[in-house]
């Protein structure tokens, strides 16, 4: 038997305990009422156009000119009965002279705005960005790609434990080449955070359908579809960390101990990710920091702050990275796994001789 | 098999017809003063035997093994016998290569053990582990599978198997949901899937009851009718007694005694003897070339010098009174196992 026939064996049974896995189910549940919320809100909250009442037919005109739902009523006691009744958002009166607004408990900004001169204004970035979603959208990615990494890493992590402490890793070592069993671990949870995101991905944009905001799917549609590709890579790279943590403990109930730094390597990007998502220098450097990159460069695409090229060169810097973390992953996984005897460090797996000695004897 | 005698470390004096020069002394120092028989080699590459020739390792300072030296051989039960930390654990997770040695070779049917022998191997190892959360069948067809048997072979193996371990009832159930027992079968089952060509089981028969035991025996009796060499660790030294062919002695690293359980009984049954008198039995501390093991008034056991005749020292006892009872003591291996590994 070759190794990729191995790597298919062990890849299938990772995913068929995966799947029946209960946190993989409401974590996939979470995410999808996620993604139904943020795109179906911003419609439900934006509400649309005011509805105003007014006298004057003047004004009126300029108000249906503005696009807003006027009603015109007999006089102005008419048109402020209409808002005390809650017919309409907001009343116009004309008391002769300049018109006032009148609302219940909050000034209807369209309204003002269609009766108000404005200056001129020149948008510099003029793709608006409904607040919400400008908020929503880095969240969005932020929170998939912390959980996702974070719940699958953790998965990974603990198989590699559980077959450390059960001890079925001697009899998978003595069968299978160590390398086969990392591989065949994170290619099965890669294949399951994908299958995640990608019906995340679905929902998202037919949510954005159903709620007939197609100038939102164009907005999100291709922050989406790099999204992937990062999160591919990053995945993976985490992944293989992931699994050499597992494989330095031989009890689950110590994996929270080693995998702290693997926490913070997840969390902090998500934090910062969140919080500077408006400070510009800032996410500009984390959209070429690899941890932080699958979040960030998705973000800076959508808010419309990366040039076109900008995400190649990223993503180009993380392959590189997802390389050079993979191999030093994969090292102390070998270095770690068949040491039972208490707490193995980094250091020590990742200068581990026998592992070596062992790959020698086998060739 | 001939016992086979390793320097320089060996106690077994081949005894057995071959008085040797008489130069017994007192029992411990018997073997240290023998001169050492060379390694029964003439059966490798013959027969399919896995050898393991002068296996050193250490852990940091702690050397483990020193020159472990011997041989399985085919369609043999193997045990497997040395106290906690004897070494044992260590040598068999070098056959199987979860762990290099630091010098010394295993070989298998005379040449260098390579991956692909060693994914014919059935192992089980010395701390238990399947999948708790999977069941027996889909774990046993998993593991059948990564040694390289198709699905349909596979299936048929296993069926079969958890017939005669009597787990076919169990089968769908996972194994955390197993008593420790059944558990225990279905570890044995994990190393018998792939029908191996060689079977390195590190105590197999713990926390099995004694049907279990038969159950398990009967299965590795019938493996090594189909010429499988069959390695086992034990501490349940009545279990070895009754099962295994060969015995391989280990204390301190080191091995101690290699061959047939017969010829290992014999080499330590011809110079004791137990005797009953009627009075006191303290005269046999004068008696020439009797050297005291145990007396308890009338009963006394000791050993006795190679020169030495038994039927000397009956007369001797009958001169002095009445004789219930003379003859030699068959040494259990717990015995055996106590004077070698000291």
């Amino acid at each position: 038997m070759n190794t990729s026939s191995a790597i298919r064996l062990i890849a299938a049974r990772e995913l068929k305990v995966k799947i029946k896995d209960k946190t993989f189910l409401i974590s996939t549940i979470f995410f999808l009422l996620f993604a139904i919320g943020s795109t179906v809100l911003p419609a439900v909250f934006g509400g649309g156009a005011s509805s105003v009442a007014v006298a004057d037919s003047a004004t009126a005109t300029t108000l249906r000119g503005a696009g807003l739902e006027v009603r015109q009523v007999a006089d102005n006691a008419a048109a402020e009965q209409a808002v005390r009744d809650g017919d309409v958002d907001a009343a116009v009166v004309t008391g002769g002279g300049d018109p006032s607004v009148l609302a219940m408990d909050e000034a209807p900004s369209d309204v003002v705005n269609a009766l108000s001169v404005a200056p001129e204004v020149r948008l510099l970035n003029p793709d608006a960005i409904d607040p919400i979603l400008a908020y929503l959208v880095p969240f969005g990615f932020a929170i998939v790609f912390f959980f996702t990494s974070l719940t699958f890493g953790l998965q990974i992590a603990q198989s590699v434990v559980e077959e450390k402490q059960t001890r079925i890793v001697e009899i998978l070592v003595a069968s299978v080449p160590t390398r086969a069993l990392l591989v065949g671990k994170v290619v099965a949870g890669g294949i399951l955070a994908l299958a995640q995101i990608a019906l995340i991905a679905v929902v998202t944009i037919a949510g954005t359908q159903l709620t007939d905001n197609g100038a939102l799917l164009s907005m999100i549609g291709p922050s989406i579809g790099w999204f992937i590709p990062f999160f591919v890579v990053g995945f993976v790279m985490l992944a293989a960390l992931w699994a050499a943590m597992g494989a330095l403990v031989n009890r689950v109930e110590d994996l929270n101990g080693v995998s702290m730094p693997m926490q913070l390597v997840v969390m902090v990007p998500f934090f910062l990710v969140i919080f500077l998502s408006d400070n510009k220098p800032v996410m500009t450097l984390l959209s070429y920091i690899p941890f932080s990159a699958p979040t960030a460069m998705p973000v800076r695409l959508f808010t419309g702050d990366a040039a076109g090229w900008e995400p190649f060169l990223s993503l180009g810097v993380m392959v590189l990275a997802a390389a050079a973390l993979i191999a030093v992953g994969a090292r102390v996984y070998e270095g770690s796994l068949l040491r039972t005897n208490g707490k193995t460090s980094f250091g020590a797996a990742f200068r581990d001789k026998e592992s070596r000695r062992l790959a020698d004897l086998n060739n | 098999m001939a016992p086979t005698v390793n320097r320089p470390y060996d106690k077994i004096n081949r005894r057995v017809g071959d008085p040797g020069p008489s130069r017994r002394g007192p029992r411990r120092s018997i073997a240290r003063r023998t001169t050492a028989k060379p390694p029964v080699r003439s059966l490798i590459g013959m027969t399919k035997v896995l050898h393991l020739e002068a296996i050193n390792r250490s852990f940091g300072d702690r050397r483990v093994l020193r020159d472990v030296t011997f041989d399985v051989t085919a369609g043999r039960m193997t045990g497997f016998v040395g106290a906690n930390g004897a070494g044992k654990t260590t040598s068999m997770r070098i056959i199987l290569g979860v762990l290099a040695p630091d010098s010394g070779e295993v070989t298998w049917q005379g040449s260098r053990l390579t991956r692909e022998d060693r994914r014919s191997f059935g192992y089980m190892p010395e701390e238990r582990g399947l999948y708790p959360k999977m069941t027996v069948r889909d774990q046993l067809v998993y593991l059948g599978r990564l040694h390289g048997l198709s699905l349909d072979t596979v299936r048929r193996n296993v069926a079969e198997l958890l017939e005669w371990l009597s787990l076919g009832e169990r089968a769908d159930d996972p194994v955390e949901n197993l008593s420790l027992g059944n558990q225990q079968r279905a570890q044995i089952a994990a190393a018998l899937v792939h029908d191996p060509d060689v079977l390195v089981l590190d105590e197999p028969f713990s926390g099995l009851d004694p049907m279990a035991v038969d159950t398990v025996v009967n299965v590795l009796r019938e493996r090594t009718h189909r010429g499988v060499p069959v390695l086992f660790s034990s501490h349940q030294l009545d279990v070895v007694e009754r099962l295994c062919d060969d015995l391989v002695i280990i204390a301190d690293g080191s091995i101690r005694a290699a061959g047939s359980r017969d010829s290992l009984r014999d080499a330590y049954t011809q110079h004791r003897f137990s005797i009953v008198v009627g009075g006191d039995a303290g005269w046999l501390r004068d008696q020439p070339g009797v050297s005291l093991v145990d007396l308890d008034g009338a009963r006394a056991v000791f050993d006795l010098a190679d020169d030495a005749d038994d039927q000397a020292v009956l007369r001797a006892a009958l001169d002095r009174g009445p004789v219930r009872s003379f003859g030699p003591v068959t040494p259990s291996l717990a015995e055996i196992f106590r004077e070698v590994a000291r």
